[in-house]
Parts: structure tokens; sequence; C-alpha cells
């Protein structure tokens, strides 16, 4: 693992509006990550597992605070730069797959790469490699709803992973999923992060996850309450 | 590209949502295109039928002649200038003398036009020359249109009184003979009026050689001049009543055109916010995955758009050959239809032309591409994590 730390999270505070209520999601929240990390914020429902994988991922702004993501501040991310830094160094998987249902198998991991505008002999090569990966080269043609629960998050791993990103935001990839399929995406998810020395960052709560981590970051109420590398 | 294929893909995936607007669309296009068309159609139809049957090449009006004034009859009437006289003879020109009278049909009595004309005359398509074949001199052989019959109750064979002012200012009466009563499309020259020989009528008012409108042929060479008596009116002044007339069924035709479009439209429009509502996951995927708002907008519109362009061909596969076939044998109309006003012709053939088909098409596209991309503004205010958890800001 590197020592270099990819994503900085300075004094984060993040407030939602409820009515007349204000409700703070996350608390000064203060963490890096370093590069190739395997780790995972864990704690209860409304912790702030979600809200902190969302402002790391750029899909959400803190009220205050900052969250430095290679180098880049996300509170001064325009619209466009949010965008570009997603589609260039971010992948994410969803606790839900969200495969887009129009799509073959191949052309759902491929998606990544058309918006990175990859000509097609590059696309081909790195969709047959990511789903080496996660077993499915056989079922290139497949549509999402033809696959199973554990087949379709092993699609959004792939397209997670095709672009080769930096890192890889998974909130709650086993939720849905059985013992066998979840010990096996996670064992696909650790051995990409071994190769590939991606950074993972889960947001989970599920024991069969916090089995593999190599760091698990504990929040309640917002804020982070233990730190604990697992290695 | 992308954005192409995938909002292609889209909405192939939604099936009969797609194909039900789809459907709608085409219908209300090709609608548009067949009104439009029939209203073009008849326009040309009735311009033609009014320039043929009374219109001419234009007409020489004595001075004192007002259509809307029937009083000015008494005194419009005047000798036949040489030239236009030279311009009969030679068959480029045919006189009318029209006179006011009143007829008693059903012991009632009515006021009509007394219309001479020479039964030989070739210059307007009226069948007038079935007036010469009257033998009995004591009789007014007289010709009256669909119209005029149905108001007076009159029918072929029938006689009916008729009392007229001479030019000395004597009442004097007599019995018309209907010859024949014919199918006249135009109201200009078929509601309160009796065509009978122009001869018969300058003898009937003492006025040998005088006429009140002449009549040029379609298309001729050389307009003779002005006189003092005799004003030349062109094919614009004649036909501003019906252009006027056309004008006001215009407005009526863009009335459809709204109606439809709009009914179409809001197919549209519906279907869109109802994609937007039931997608909101995706939308939020698709940010994570690294589109910009303003692409998923262009994904959604797009998506609208295709619709538009899917009706349009679909409308053009299905439209055309309905379209053509009706341009071909025309579309025949009850014959109630009668009663109107405005001149029609119991077969309508519609004219569809490249200007109709084209400016149609934009319209619906462009207007398509307008209410797909409306309810898409919402987008610009979704935030991606809402979207991913299936709610609107």
């Amino acid at each position: 693992m590197n020592d270099f730390p990819i994503i900085k999270v300075n004094n984060l505070i993040k407030d939602y509006a409820m009515g007349k209520q204000c409700f703070r999601a996350l608390n000064d929240v203060n963490l890096s990550f370093k590069m190739g990390e395997f780790c995972g914020l864990v704690g209860p429902s409304g912790s702030g597992k979600t809200t902190l994988l969302n402002i790391i991922g750029a899909l959400d702004n803190p009220t205050s605070g900052d969250a430095i993501v290679m180098d880049k501040s996300i509170t001064v991310l325009n619209h466009k730069e949010a965008a570009k830094m997603r589609n260039e160094s971010i992948g994410f998987i969803f606790q839900t797959y969200n495969l887009l249902p129009v799509y073959s198998v191949f052309e759902n991991v491929e998606f990544p790469l058309l918006l990175l505008k990859k000509n097609k002999t590059e696309r081909e090569e790195a969709v047959m490699r990511a789903l080496e990966w996660v077993g499915l080269s056989g079922k290139a043609n497949s549509r999402p709803n033809q696959l199973s629960g554990g087949e379709s998050q092993r699609v959004a791993v792939a397209r997670a992973m095709v672009k080769l990103p930096k890192i890889v935001l998974a909130d709650e990839p086993t939720a849905n999923l059985d013992a066998a399929n979840s010990h096996n995406i996670l064992k696909t998810m650790q051995n990409l992060n071994h190769e590939l020395k991606t950074t993972f960052i889960f947001a989970t709560h599920d024991e069969k996850v916090i089995g593999y981590l190599h760091r698990k970051v504990m929040l309640n109420d917002g804020k982070v309450i233990d730190d604990v590398n697992l290695n | 590209m992308l954005i192409i294929k995938l909002a292609f893909r889209n909405i192939i995936h939604a099936g009969l949502r797609t194909w039900l607007n789809v459907i709608v669309l085409s219908f209300a296009f090709v609608l548009i295109i067949l009104i439009e068309g029939l209203y073009d159609g008849m326009s040309e139809q009735v311009k033609d039928a009014e320039i043929d049957s009374n219109v001419g090449g234009g007409q020489f009006w004595q001075k004192d002649y007002d259509p809307y004034d029937s009083f000015s009859l008494e005194r419009s009437h005047a000798e036949i200038p040489a030239e236009l006289k030279q311009e009969i003879k030679r068959g480029n020109a045919s006189a009318v003398l029209i006179v006011s009278a009143s007829i008693f049909p059903r012991n009632l009595i009515q006021s009509v036009s007394l219309k001479g004309i020479d039964p030989d005359q070739k210059i307007v398509n009226l069948p007038v020359s079935i007036l010469k074949e009257e033998r009995d001199t004591n009789v007014i052989p007289g010709l009256i249109g669909s119209r005029m019959a149905k108001s007076t109750g009159l029918q072929a064979g029938d006689y009916v009184s008729v009392r007229w002012r001479n030019i000395n200012g004597t009442f004097d009466a007599g019995d018309i003979k209907i010859e024949n009563v014919i199918d006249l499309n135009l109201p200009s020259i078929d509601n309160g009026q009796i065509w009978i020989p122009l001869e018969k009528l300058r003898n009937m008012m003492r006025i040998p050689g005088q006429a009140t409108i002449i009549t040029l042929k379609k298309n001729i060479d050389r307009i003779p001049a002005d006189s003092r008596d005799w004003i030349f009116k062109d094919y614009n002044y004649l036909l501003k009543d019906l252009n006027d007339n056309i004008s006001r069924k215009r407005l009526y035709s863009n009335f459809m055109f709204s109606l439809l479009l709009g009914m179409a439209l809001l197919a549209v429009f519906d279907t869109q916010v109802l994609s937007i509502f039931r997608r909101r996951k995706e939308i939020g995927t698709l940010m994570a995955l690294g589109m910009t708002r303003w692409s998923v907008i262009g994904l959604f519109t797009l998506e609208g758009c295709l619709l538009g362009i899917l009706a349009f061909i679909a409308g053009s596969i299905y439209g055309y050959p309905i379209l053509a076939y009706l341009a071909k044998e025309g579309l025949v109309l009850p014959r109630m239809i009668e009663r109107s006003q405005f001149a029609v012709l119991l077969t309508l053939y519609p004219k569809y032309g490249l200007h109709l088909y084209v400016v149609t098409s934009l319209i619906l596209l462009i207007s398509v591409i307008i209410v797909s991309f409306l309810p898409t503004r919402k987008i610009t205010t979704l935030k991606p994590t809402d979207a991913l958890k299936g709610k609107f800001s």
C-alpha cells in the first residue's frame, strides 16, 4: 500500500434540512485514506456512511469543511468538473446494482469507456478483461433481467473497475445478496484491490464485509468513533 | 453518438408506451396534412371554378355597376364600345346584361337578378346553350342553379311569372320557363339569379346592344383599354371576396391544426414527465457514471425527438398511400354542404405540396423537441444523491 493519502476529509459537516429542523448527518469528520486501501465505513443506519461516501464521490457537497480527492477539493468543483472526476477516477457500486436495463452486460460495462471516448479496440479489450475478473465472460450478451442478483452485482463491479479507477466507492454492495454471492463478490473485489492497487471504500454494516476489510472506520451519529487497522 | 444510441434503446425498450405515442403523433401528422391539403385543394378548385364559370380573364364593368347595390342595376348598362365588340366577335369576350326583377314562385314575391347571356358564348363555363332550344317565343327560357331552385322551389319545366321595369320605367311582365336546374358550385352565379338569353333580355328592357359586364377570355393576349363608360377589373379585384372568404376559412383549418398538434404534443409531454419520474434512479446512475446534467437532459430530450422522427417515418409510410389515394379519387362531400354560402364542390381533391409536407414535418419536430425538453428542466435542479434514492430535490 502506498502512503500517499488519496482522500483527505477535513472537519467535514453535512446538515440536511428536515422541515424547520436541521439534521446533522456528518459532524466534524476528519479522515484520510491511502492509495490501495480496502476500507469500510461501518455503522448503523443514519450514522452518515452513505453521506460521506457521496461527498467523497463528488455526488454531494458538504455544508462545511472539505474533502480533497486526488488533490482536488470537492467543494470547488462545478457540476461538469465533478462529473469529469467521477467519470475518470471513481467507480461506484450500488446496493441495487443500478444496471442500465436496455443494455447488455457487455454494453453496461462498456458504458463508462464510451463516456471516456475510448476507441472500439480499447473498449472491447477492457470490457472482456473486466468481465473475466468477475467471471462473467460467458454472459456478455445477456440482459440485466436475465441475471441473478449475484451476477448483476458482479456486472456492477466490472462496470466500476473497467476504466481502472483510482477509487471505488461501494455502498452496501452485499445487502441484497446471499452469503455465497457476498463472499464471491468480496473475494473478487479483494483480488482487484490486490492486483490493481485500487482504493476500495465500503459503506456497510454487513458482518460478512467487515471480515474482508483491512481497515474499519466506525461511524455513529455522524461522528467517527473508532478507526481500526485490521491488518 | 452514445446519447443517440442510448436514447434509441430506451424508447424501443419502453415498448407499448413508445408505439402509442408514435401512433398518436403520426396520426396527427397525417391528419394535419390531409386537412391542410383539403383546404389548399378546395381553395384552388374554387378559384379555378370562379375563373372558369364567372371571372374569365377579367371583366369590364359598366362604370355605374356595383354588385353590392341592387339599385345601381337601373343605370348600369351601356353600349358596348367598338373595341370590345370586336373582341366579342372574335370570340375573345362575352357580354352579360344584369337587370333587377321580381318573380312569383309559390305565390310569393322574390327579388332576383336576371342575367342575359349569349347562349352561344364559350367564354365562361356555363351550360347556357340550352337556352336557345326553346321554340315558344312567348316564354322566356331560363336556367337556374341548385341553390336558387332550393330557395324558390322551382324545378326544370316549371313556369314562373316575372316582372321587370324597362328603360322607360314601365313595369312589364312575362313567364320564364325553367329549362334546366344545374349544379353551379359558385353562389356568385347561383343565388337569386336567373340566366336568360341576352337578346331576349335586351328586348325586354328595350336596350338593344347594351350590357353590364363584358367578360374576357381566360389568358387573353391583350386587354383592351378602359373607355369612358367601361372600367376593367382584374383577377385580384374580382377574386378579392373569395380570397377573403378563404382566409376566414383558413382560420378554422389553423384551429384544427393547433388542436391536433396540441393533443399529440400533450401525449409526448405526458410521456416525458412520466418517464423522468419513473427513471430518477437511472438519472442518478448516469450522473454517478460521469454524465453531466446537460448530457442527461440531452438524452431525455432526444428520446422525445426520436418519437417525433419515428412518427414522421410511420406517418409517411402509412399516410402516403392514403393521401395519394384521396388526392387522386377525391373526397366526396355530403350534399347538405351545398347549403353553405361558401363555394364548394361535391368532390374535393386535396392538394399537398412539398411545402406543406416540409412545413408540417418541421412544425411537428420542433414542437416535439420543445415539449420533450420542457419536462427535463427538472433535471437541472436534481441532485445526483436524491436521484439515486429515487426522489426529486
